[in-house]
């Protein structure tokens, strides 16, 4: 794990010091002297080797600086913590959403199986799937932000409002502090770029969760809980549920990692600001320290999802916990 | 048995009207200079954002109206096919080629070699991969070879993870032992015993990637990466369109209809022909 | 007074038309246990399912009636047959490995019909299943509640599904093979304490099986069945005592028994089943279903 992390700072790094543009060059005006850039340089330890940079900026890191960005000419730590918190929301939402839609979706499908209501929701997803967030994103703009303008399309928050917040969790901190109102306009915003990161998701989890629910409806402990007088509804809530969700838990990991990459071109699409919005403009102004930065805490959020997944599956089945 | 007969039936409709759309687009990019009504670089201020033909306003000629700058919408979408197919091909073609040979080598040899190529399929899923793609091409700099290169670079995982996996239980079996005590060549005999039962998965994973290529440099254009700003492709429209959204809204309309279904055709297609083609179904 | 179960002239149809139930009647009287013998694809455990309402969805029911306790299932509707069923009637399963739910305590799965079926208090449901794991002789009951499916035997685990199956007093249970996936020894146990539970229930039991050494040592009467047709059906001790028809004497004659395992066993008679299946094939012919 942590070697996936090593790679991934070694890699950027190098694919970074590689690219022919010069970041100095940009910030400088027309005609500064070379003494300038060269004092410029020494500054952000562009004149060291490569490998020397490397490890000055990974033994940084490992101290908690991550160095100062250059077209922002502020702490890359600080920026990044300042932008993460509303990625992390949106992700979140997408993903309960995702939950949501796609476990309703397997559960009708499973009641149904055979019928054509599964056959719909097979052609639904199956369509779902293969489109991907980005397109979905201007779909529902087009929708939702022109046709029907009932959501707004750019931005996290209004910004005419008081916002009273002391951290960057605006969602969590307005419903601890249950202002309503803000509440509302947070998800107005955040609605629409969320269910563009949750529809594929949420068709992979109707199609996966609906094939193991009805592997498992077939088992004899299925047949029993029917016997015993349970609906069809309430056997798959209390007995296949949690027995097919197993299988679905690790795709649905690797899967969240994808939603969480697919944040960076959605917020673009919707100018949230968040982490991935910013890693754009970044990329765009060869901010080297800050894409480092960036890309690292997103290795970082992958890797922990992985582990978070893992974690989970031990606690679902009883058969690891009790060893 | 059953399932496979149902799945097969609904399938042939689906594989005609995916490949239908996807030879219609690939034709009409191929000929584009003969058969796009206008010159989609030609710029008009007094034909600024005409919209499409059934609407009130609409010139004749323009039949899915203009952007701001008065560029004919129809012939821009035409040429941008060009690239887009461009893209999907040679993307799709050389992160095949990376992807199963690196698949093949750690399957085959296992060890060292495998635990290698294994790390850097790892650490690959931990990036982002659109933000990769940005970074990419802004290190490489704008262009279509850049593009493509970066594309390629990005997704040659998904085959490698499932031809390592098919060569793996391939090279377990005792044939490819027997094989090589009678003196056979070791690859040769992979390929000939990997190749056929990966196929279906490969081909269904070829045409899904030539899908995502396009995507991926719709975005890239969209995020102004992708080739020079001059030339048109669906993804700079697409961000032309996003732009005039209230003003103009077909210049958004009809770029995303045409990706939606060049990237569902692609999937839709690929399944179709994997179901076609795998024994396992079959 | 009706009879626990009756089943007239049931037919039913895989999806490919193949009848696997041929107009089988059968009735089991309160507080009797019948054996419904056969060998395996007979439909013996067809009738099982369909009596309640567990079938696969591609067989399908053509001509007959069921009726627990003169109430008969077709005329309710799905949610009135449904609690009926979880009221009056129980299962012990063929395979207890599969038959418990390996995500969920050995204690809801037991007490969770009680409870949410019958609208039992927990309280007085967990002194139940208790009382029922002390009689299938369960030395501390308290601590079975909280185990795990995997931590129990498939021996125990069959005595957990039998508690559970009395526990709610049903009027009828269907016993579907309960002793076939276990071990010898453990056969022998299980197949005691069914019989104990009965007599102090004085629960009728519909008991599938396809060992006559079984249909001997537990039921009082005997439905032979052959290809979806039960071709005999007589008090248990008249069955073996004078088998009338063919089949059912040549089952006896392929069955082990105890007190002389060595005895050379015949083979269920080529000819016997030839005649069998003319005469079926020729009974499937002349047959017209009563609707449809």
């Amino acid at each position: 794990m942590l070697v996936t992390l090593f790679g991934v700072a070694v890699v950027v790094f190098v694919v970074i010091r590689v690219a022919p543009g010069d970041p100095i060059a940009m910030m400088l005006p027309p005609g500064a002297s070379d003494a300038d850039i060269a004092r410029l340089r020494a500054l952000y330890g562009l004149d060291k080797t490569l490998v020397q940079q490397f490890f000055i900026w990974l033994a940084g890191v490992l101290h908690g600086d991550f160095g100062t960005s250059i077209s922002l000419r502020q702490d890359v730590l600080g920026l990044v913590f300042n932008r993460l918190p509303a990625t992390l929301e949106l992700a979140t939402v997408a993903l309960l959403m995702a939950i949501a839609i796609g476990v309703t979706a397997a559960i009708l499908g499973a009641r149904s199986r055979g019928t054509a209501v599964e056959a719909g929701i097979d052609i639904a997803s199956g369509a779902t799937l293969s489109i991907p967030d980005f397109l979905w994103g201007l779909v529902l703009i087009l929708l939702f932000g022109v046709l029907i303008p009932v959501f707004d399309i750019s931005g996290r928050v209004s910004p005419q409002l008081d916002l009273p917040f002391v951290t960057q969790f605006y969602l969590v901190e307005s419903i601890l502090r249950l202002r309503f109102d803000l509440i509302w306009d947070l998800l107005k915003h955040m609605l629409m770029p969320a269910v563009a990161l949750a529809l594929p998701l949420a068709a992979i989890i109707a199609q996966l969760l609906k094939q193991s629910l009805k592997e498992v409806l077939d088992l004899d402990y299925v047949v029993l809980a029917r016997v015993k007088g349970f609906s069809e509804t309430q056997v798959i809530l209390r007995e296949a549920l949690k027995n097919a969700a197993l299988p679905t838990l690790t795709l649905v990991g690797v899967q969240f990692t994808f939603l969480i990459g697919g944040t960076v071109i959605v917020e673009r699409l919707f100018s949230y600001e968040g982490l991935g919005n910013m890693a754009i403009d970044a990329v765009i102004n060869r901010d080297l320290p800050l894409i480092q930065g960036i890309v690292l805490v997103f290795a970082l959020l992958f890797v922990l999802v992985n582990l978070a997944v893992d974690m989970m599956y031990a606690l679902l089945n009883p058969r690891l916990r009790h060893g | 048995m059953d399932e496979a007969r149902t799945s097969r039936r609904g399938l042939s409709p689906r594989l005609w009207l995916a490949g239908g759309w996807l030879i219609l687009a690939l034709a009409a990019a191929t000929f584009a200079p003969l058969i796009a009504p206008q010159d989609p670089l030609a710029q008009d201020l007094m034909l600024e954002r005409l919209p499409p033909f059934w609407l009130d306003g609409a010139e004749s000629g323009y039949w899915l109206g203009t952007d701001s700058l008065g560029r004919d919408l129809l012939s821009r979408l035409i040429f941008g096919g060009r690239i887009a197919f461009i893209v999907a091909f040679a993307a799709a073609t050389s992160a095949c080629l990376i992807g199963s040979a690196l698949g093949l080598i750690a399957g085959y040899f296992g060890g060292w070699a495998d635990r290698f190529i294994s790390r850097i399929v790892d650490i690959w899923m931990a990036f982002p991969p659109v933000l990769f793609a940005i970074l990419l091409v802004a290190v490489l700099g704008t262009g279509l070879s850049s593009v493509i290169i970066a594309i390629a670079v990005i997704d040659w995982t998904r085959f490698c993870r499932v031809i390592r996996a098919e060569a793996m239980s391939q090279a377990r079996m005792d044939y490819v032992e027997s094989a090589r005590i009678a003196g056979y060549g070791r690859i040769g005999i992979m390929l000939r015993e990997v190749l056929p039962n990966v196929l279906p998965s490969v081909v269904a994973l070829l045409s899904l990637e030539m899908g995502i290529a396009v995507i991926v440099e719709a975005i890239l254009s969209f995020v102004n990466l992708s080739i020079s700003t001059d030339d048109p492709t669906w993804g700079s429209i697409i961000a032309e369109g996003r732009l005039s959204i209230h003003q103009a809204w077909w210049v958004l309309v009809f770029p995303l209809i045409t990706l939606i279904l060049t990237v569902l055709s692609f999937s839709q297609f690929g399944e179709g022909l994997k179901a076609r083609f795998d024994p396992v179904l079959r | 007074m009706s009879a626990c179960l009756e089943i007239r002239s049931l037919s039913a149809l895989l999806p490919n038309g193949q009848r696997v139930l041929r107009s089988v009647s059968l009735a089991v009287q309160p507080g009797e246990v019948r054996a419904l013998v056969g060998e395996s694809g007979a439909g013996k455990t067809m009738i099982g399912k369909a009596l309640l309402g567990v079938l696969p969805k591609s067989v399908r029911i053509i001509e007959g009636e069921m009726l627990i306790e003169g109430e008969e299932l077709s005329r309710l509707d799905a949610k009135a047959r449904r609690t009926l069923i979880g009221a009056r009637t129980a299962l012990i399963p063929q395979d207890p490995l599969t038959a418990l739910n390996r995500s969920r305590r050995i204690g809801p799965q037991m007490t969770d019909r009680l409870v949410r079926i019958l609208g039992w208090s927990g309280e007085r449901a967990d002194k139940r299943i208790r009382q029922l794991l002390d009689e299938v002789q369960f030395r501390d009951p308290q601590r079975v509640l909280k185990c795990y499916p995997h931590e129990l035997s498939g021996g125990m685990r069959q005595r957990v599904l039998i508690a559970a199956a009395f526990a709610a007093e049903p009027r009828l249970i269907v016993a579907d093979e309960p002793t076939t996936a276990l071990d010898v020894t453990v056969q022998k146990q299980i197949l005691r304490l069914i019989a104990e539970l009965q007599r102090d229930h004085g629960t009728a039991i519909l008991f599938v099986t396809h060992d006559l050494g079984v249909v001997a040592k537990i039921s009082q009467k005997v439905s032979v069945l052959y290809a979806g047709k039960v071709v005999e059906e007589a008090d248990t001790a008249a069955l073996f005592a004078a088998p009338q028809h063919p089949y059912t004497r040549a089952l006896i004659a392929a069955t082990p028994r105890y007190t002389d395992p060595y005895a050379s066993l015949k083979p269920v008679d080529e000819t016997v089943l030839a005649g069998l299946t003319a005469e079926i094939a020729a009974a499937d012919k002349a047959w017209r279903p009563a609707h449809g």
